[in-house]
């Protein structure tokens, strides 16, 4: 791979591997494309990377609280173009990785070469393609080597070594390991299957690992980073606070500022 | 495997283990003569195969033109084809050790139809069914839950079948290890659009036999409706090396222009959603559309990948056709034949007469008749004044 989001990007953040990373998410136009900007501001504050989701009509990886936001953002209006636009504006403020994270289907139909190329030219660092196995990826990887985009791919409890070890190949950035045989969704613990799979990743993959699904409180980032995890990734419990803002979608900013304030205690021993 | 560029796995990395050992357990019984032997048995004798190639006579007389002779899959049980698929896929869960099904549906025909066969063979079976569906179709919900089948309504996305389908995926994301997916149509990742033609290839199969028994030749044509495609791929694949022509009718709904329809093939592009690649309504971020048809058997904005691949290859053409001539070939054949038509089927009895008027009297036009109406009566009774 051409580049590498840890070393092209600059020192307004920790690196690895002295740090782990936090990395945060929420879907981009949820509740409105107009406050997407300052969340994205709030979460840059105490975040190592961001994690942007592109809008889907089917979004089946995701849980109930991510699929309401993919509902929100698609009924307020939002569209690819305006993903993009919100990321280059955000880079007009920081140099922080933005990771965009999306189905297949939007990346399809626009040309896999023009989406990645759009992209770049936006400034986003690495992508996310969720239903997008290593199988299906030549088109998608050949455009990616081409502008330069990294790419990251999941990993799940059962993936078996042989895949993990192609898995970690054709990312770039890092692996994401889901942590949970389910959907994206906050939960109450971290279960079993996570620490396994840290475990297994760590002796096979060359990249970072960043842990997500479920992750939603600061001793869930602790336990994760003394498992072994690179980074961890926190996405439904955030969201879930845009949410609960609903009727003042303004402050909602303050509030992911102190949550993810909080999970960055996790970080810290 | 794929049909050309049409198909693949197109799923989150934790499908694709379950998808690998469905694939190997297909691939080792559906040639093994323990399984063939059982499933046949199940067919013919609880089901009811072979289902009867009729010629219909007062049909080809009022039409002119070529002999109609109707495919009588609504003689089965359940009344649809789609027991074929969930007798055989379920006959395989219980082969692989799994001892829960969950299926989505529409209508909820197929959803019906693995209801019966969780019951026939002793399976816990859920159905994903989209809360608007769930209010459109009670009887279908009660059929359900008599048969011992639990309903789970969704609430997400726009509350239809593709919704239904991707909750059944977040489901089976969760319970892969006991529990299989039983897919309705030749539609999702592989192996289920190659598992379920198979599995209803029984109709061409049967077909081919029958005609050549009654008209000592194959058929000039057949016509079938396409939702998802499985009653179309399972008369047309038998015949797919043959000099037969093959035409998919889809669901013009109110009319292709006004945008209520469900003609994924005729007015959709390629995409990728529920696992494959093939032809969906979308708009052009990718956002996948909601559909209309009378039909809710035909309502879905995706198409099987087979269906994609012939479509390219000009092996089969397809058309469609609205609510309106639907409705009204379902009238007719009720009429001249004393046959009701699912309102699905009545799309390929629809087209079937078009085309049928052109060709001559010494051709021969078979139709599938993919089910039988009495699951429409309650919505006919109110858009036909009789």
């Amino acid at each position: 791979m051409t580049t590498n989001m840890i070393e092209g990007q600059s020192k307004s953040y920790q690196s690895y591997p002295e740090t782990p990373w936090l990395v945060t998410f929420i879907t981009a136009g949820d509740p409105d494309v107009k406050y997407t900007l300052d969340y994205m501001l709030a979460l840059e504050k105490y975040s190592d990377v961001i994690e942007l989701g592109i809008p889907f009509s089917d979004p089946m990886a995701d849980g109930p609280t991510i699929q309401k936001a993919n509902v929100r953002a698609l009924k307020a209006g939002t569209k690819v173009r305006d993903v993009f636009n919100v990321v280059r504006e955000f880079r007009e403020h920081s140099e922080k990785p933005v990771v965009l994270m999306t189905y297949y289907n939007p990346v399809y139909v626009r040309g896999v070469d023009n989406f990645v190329k759009e992209a770049k030219e936006n400034g986003v660092s690495a992508m996310i393609v969720v239903d997008l196995p290593v199988e299906e990826s030549d088109p998608y990887l050949k455009a990616c080597e081409k502008y330069g985009m990294d790419t990251v791919f999941l990993a799940a409890p059962n993936t078996p070594e042989n895949r993990l070890r192609v898995i970690d190949e054709v990312s770039s950035a890092f692996v994401y390991l889901v942590s949970l045989y389910g959907t994206t969704g906050a939960r109450d613990k971290i279960p079993e299957t996570a620490f396994r799979l840290i475990e297994r990743a760590k002796k096979v993959c060359t990249k970072p690992v960043c842990v997500g699904f479920g992750v939603s409180k600061d001793e869930h980032v602790r336990e994760l980073v003394r498992a072994g995890a690179d980074g961890v990734v926190v996405g439904s419990a955030i969201v879930r606070i845009i949410e609960e803002s609903a009727d003042e979608p303004e402050l909602a900013v303050g509030r992911i500022e102190e949550f993810v304030k909080s999970l960055r205690n996790g970080l810290v021993d | 495997m794929k049909f050309g560029e049409f198909g693949g796995q197109f799923v989150p990395e934790v499908l694709i283990p379950p998808l690998k050992e469905l694939e190997e357990a297909y691939e080792r019984l559906k040639d093994d003569k323990e399984f063939k032997r059982e499933l046949d048995y199940y067919l013919k004798v609880y089901a009811g195969r072979p289902t009867p190639l009729y010629f219909a006579r007062n049909l080809t007389e009022h039409v002119g033109g070529a002999k109609i002779y109707l495919k009588r899959e609504d003689l089965l049980h359940s009344g649809a084809h789609k027991i074929n698929n969930t007798i055989g896929q379920a006959l395989l869960a219980k082969k692989m050790g799994k001892t829960r099904l969950i299926a989505e549906t529409g209508a909820g025909q197929h959803g019906v139809a693995t209801a019966i066969a969780g019951a026939l063979f002793g399976m816990k079976t859920e159905v994903y069914m989209g809360s608007e569906d769930v209010e459109r179709q009670k009887p279908n919900v009660f059929r359900m839950k008599l048969l011992g089948a639990e309903v789970i309504p969704v609430h997400s996305g726009s509350r239809t079948l593709k919704d239904a389908i991707n909750e059944a995926l977040r489901d089976w994301v969760a319970t892969f290890e006991t529990t299989h997916y039983l897919i309705g149509s030749v539609v999702g990742p592989h192996p289920y659009p190659v598992m379920v033609r198979d599995f209803q290839s029984v109709i061409g199969k049967e077909t081919k036999r029958q005609l050549l028994e009654a008209e000592g030749t194959l058929p000039d044509c057949i016509v079938a409706c396409v939702g998802g495609g499985s009653n179309a791929m399972g008369i047309f694949y038998p015949f797919s090396r043959d000099k037969v022509r093959l035409i998919g009718v889809e669901a013009a709904g109110r009319g292709i222009e006004t945008g209520k329809h469900s003609a994924s093939l005729c007015a959709g592009k390629k995409g990728v959603l529920h696992g494959m690649l093939s032809y969906f309504l979308q708009d052009e971020d990718g956002q996948i559309a909601t559909t209309h048809s009378v039909a809710a058997g035909l309502d879905y904005p995706g198409v099987g990948p087979e269906h994609a691949w012939m479509k390219e290859t000009g092996r089969a053409e397809y058309v469609a056709v609205t609510d309106e001539e639907a409705l009204n070939a379902f009238a007719l054949l009720s009429k001249l034949e004393g046959i009701i038509p699912a309102l699905e089927s009545a799309h390929a009895v629809a087209y079937a007469v078009k085309v049928a008027g052109e060709m001559e009297k010494d051709e021969v036009v078979v139709v599938n008749l993919s089910g039988r109406g009495d699951k429409d009566l309650e919505i006919v009774m109110k858009l036909l004044k009789l």
